[in-house]
């Protein structure tokens, strides 16, 4: 009765914050769609090539390579000048049978994709060169098997395997999920999505109990006799329809704004996020019992939340040290993310992630716990 | 004593190595109007917050309705307005008061009338369905003390209850706390305003953590041999010292 009492109550101050609102349900779709709008624009880099003394048949390969263009330069030392004046990313320079590289490297990205594109158009190149040497010996062969004696030709003919017509194998792509235009930025939105709804539950829940706290509006409320638990259970509730709002905001957003394919059920993705969402609030709870003011709760954001992105999944963890892989255990996002991911990308089920779900769970009720318990500083019973 | 509401008795109070309240014995009884004085930073509040079961007594016992604090159950007999308005800013006075009703545990069919009447006391009628951060200073505190008198309680604890309210609204306050009184419910009150503490029954003089004097106002006047609490307060403060 009282729990739903505080969350009306809750709800109804929340419906009166209207900036805060508007950037819990706004501020996400903008950021998502410049995301978008980045992350798809960067992924093809087009670089420069100078190159210095190249065969021309190698120079011609790496200019059929995709986003490369070559430009010839009579010496090393002009090639380094437009290196300097930043007209080439890198410069290839062959001297005798050996090839130098100098990369600008100030885009690490231009510098693998030189690299990339000079080994494509060497082993090409090199390839060329042992068909027209494979040419050759055909010819030679031929000319002397028929130097040979009629039978030994025929035996021979017969032992020779049939040549087919050298074709370049044809290659279809099919996509499991998505199409071709499926990047990085895919594999980040599920974690993403997670991200948005603990980062603004848990700022504004924290800042709400710290207000009631320094208001002391959270004496008065202990000065009846309501039960600690009931105060918590009604900041749930307010907070968990918040967030489920939130969620079905952020995913409609991203199906029909941003145009991503959602193949599990939305529904399931809310389940995950609302309980991520109940974490991220008693979390939030917690931690404002930790701040004196509103700008200390701010500084929770670089110590707690940041490091949630890098832990989260959106880098992937399976090159790390084992160390740094154990710390993502404890960070609640990694299993809304792994979850909502498998929901979005491969429409798995809820229950193929008990395990997430479970530890998700897990980290709700000991913290709700640890809330209850520490509403016991401002009032004994 | 049967008829004790609050009954302290040897109130030991720390917070980490400093002593707030060394000995405190203080009793309020039915029908009666407590007044609490004393130089900031006596501990007038910690008295309050103990009696409340805010905080744990680390010596001595605070027993109210004759049952020992903390008890949370009791707190639906007992209005506490702190030092603080603590209101929620973005809801209406009458959405505050219905919220803190509800948390006291005031039934539905009352709530109506409760409130009209509490806000009727402290005249806040024209202005219930205003954003209480639209209200002056003084529409605030009377919006508490409000709270505070929600439910017809039992027993009243008031931390300085008309600070920043005016002298025509301060009497009619006066008058209402008298009412209360003479339903038979009890009054803890602390205040700076001394003329106030000479319409309690009691008046207790807290000072270095101790209640040094606790006696009607007149008793307490004649003991001092002057001619208002102001000067029992000066007097007593000065040979503390």
């Amino acid at each position: 009765m009282r729990t739903f009492a505080i969350m009306r109550r809750v709800l109804k101050e929340m419906m009166r914050d209207k900036r805060s609102l508007a950037l819990m349900f706004l501020a996400p779709i903008l950021v998502l769609w410049l995301m978008s709008v980045i992350f798809t624009a960067n992924s093809t880099t087009s670089v420069k090539i100078g190159t210095v003394g190249v065969t021309t048949s190698v120079s011609t390969n790496l200019d059929q390579v995709k986003h490369i263009s070559v430009h010839h330069y009579v010496s090393q030392k002009k090639a380094k000048q437009a290196l300097k004046a930043d007209k080439i990313d890198s410069i290839i320079h062959k001297t005798g049978d050996d090839y130098s590289l100098t990369y600008a490297n100030t885009d690490s990205s231009k510098t693998s994709a030189t690299r990339m594109a000079f080994k494509t158009a060497l082993t090409q190149a090199n390839i060329n060169q042992m068909k027209l040497q494979l040419g050759v010996a055909h010819q030679t062969i031929g000319k002397l098997q028929k130097t040979l004696p009629a039978p030994v030709q025929k035996r021979l003919q017969s032992q020779m395997p049939k040549q087919k017509k050298a074709t370049a194998p044809q290659i279809t792509n099919h996509y499991v999920y998505g199409d071709s235009n499926t990047g990085f930025f895919d594999k980040m939105l599920p974690i993403l999505m997670g991200f948005f709804v603990f980062f603004f539950v848990f700022l504004i829940s924290g800042m709400a109990l710290l207000k009631e706290r320094t208001s002391g509006t959270l004496s008065r409320l202990l000065a009846t006799p309501v039960k600690r638990y009931e105060i918590v259970f009604g900041y749930m509730a307010s907070y968990g329809i918040l967030a489920i709002f939130q969620t079905i905001i952020i995913v409609m957003a991203t199906i029909w704004l941003l145009g991503i394919e959602v193949v599990g059920n939305v529904l399931n993705i809310i389940v995950i996020n609302l309980i991520l969402a109940l974490v991220a609030l008693a979390f939030g709870i917690l931690l404002s019992t930790f701040a004196n003011s509103e700008f200390q709760m701010v500084q929770f954001i670089p110590v707690v939340i940041i490091p949630q992105i890098f832990f989260s999944g959106i880098i992937p963890m399976d090159s790390m040290a084992s160390w740094i892989k154990d710390i993502s255990y404890i960070i609640p996002i990694k299993y809304s993310g792994d979850a909502v991911t498998g929901i979005m990308m491969q429409g798995k089920n809820l229950s193929s992630f008990g395990l997430d779900i479970g530890v998700l769970l897990i980290f709700l009720v000991v913290l709700t716990f640890l809330n209850v318990r520490g509403l016991k500083r401002y009032r004994k019973v | 004593m049967a008829d004790a509401v609050i009954d302290l008795k040897h109130l030991v109070k720390k917070f980490g190595k400093q002593t707030v309240l060394e000995d405190v014995n203080l009793t309020v009884m039915k029908k009666q109007i407590v007044g609490l004085i004393g130089p900031s930073g006596a501990g007038k509040s910690t008295v309050i917050k103990t009696a409340l079961g805010m905080e744990v007594a680390d010596g001595g016992s605070a027993t109210v309705f004759g049952q020992v604090m903390p008890k949370r159950k009791l707190l639906a007999r007992i209005g506490y307005m702190a030092q603080t308005d603590a209101l929620y800013d973005s809801l209406s006075g009458r959405e505050n008061l219905k919220f803190f009703a509800e948390m006291k545990g005031i039934k539905k069919t009352e709530l109506g009338e409760s409130i009209d009447h509490v806000s009727s006391v402290v005249d806040l009628q024209d202005d219930l369905d205003k954003r209480v951060s639209g209200y002056s200073g003084g529409m605030m505190r009377r919006l508490s003390l409000a709270i505070a008198l929600l439910g017809n309680p039992e027993l009243l604890v008031l931390d300085e209850p008309t600070v920043g309210i005016d002298p025509a609204l301060r009497r009619q306050i006066w008058q209402e706390l008298d009412a209360i009184r003479d339903e038979g419910r009890s009054i803890l009150i602390t205040t700076h305003v001394m003329d106030e503490a000479e319409l309690t029954d009691k008046v207790a003089l807290l000072l270095g953590g101790k209640v040094i004097a606790f006696d009607e106002p007149v008793a307490l006047k004649t003991q001092y041999r002057v001619d208002s609490i102001e000067n029992v307060f000066l007097k007593a403060e000065g040979e503390f010292k």
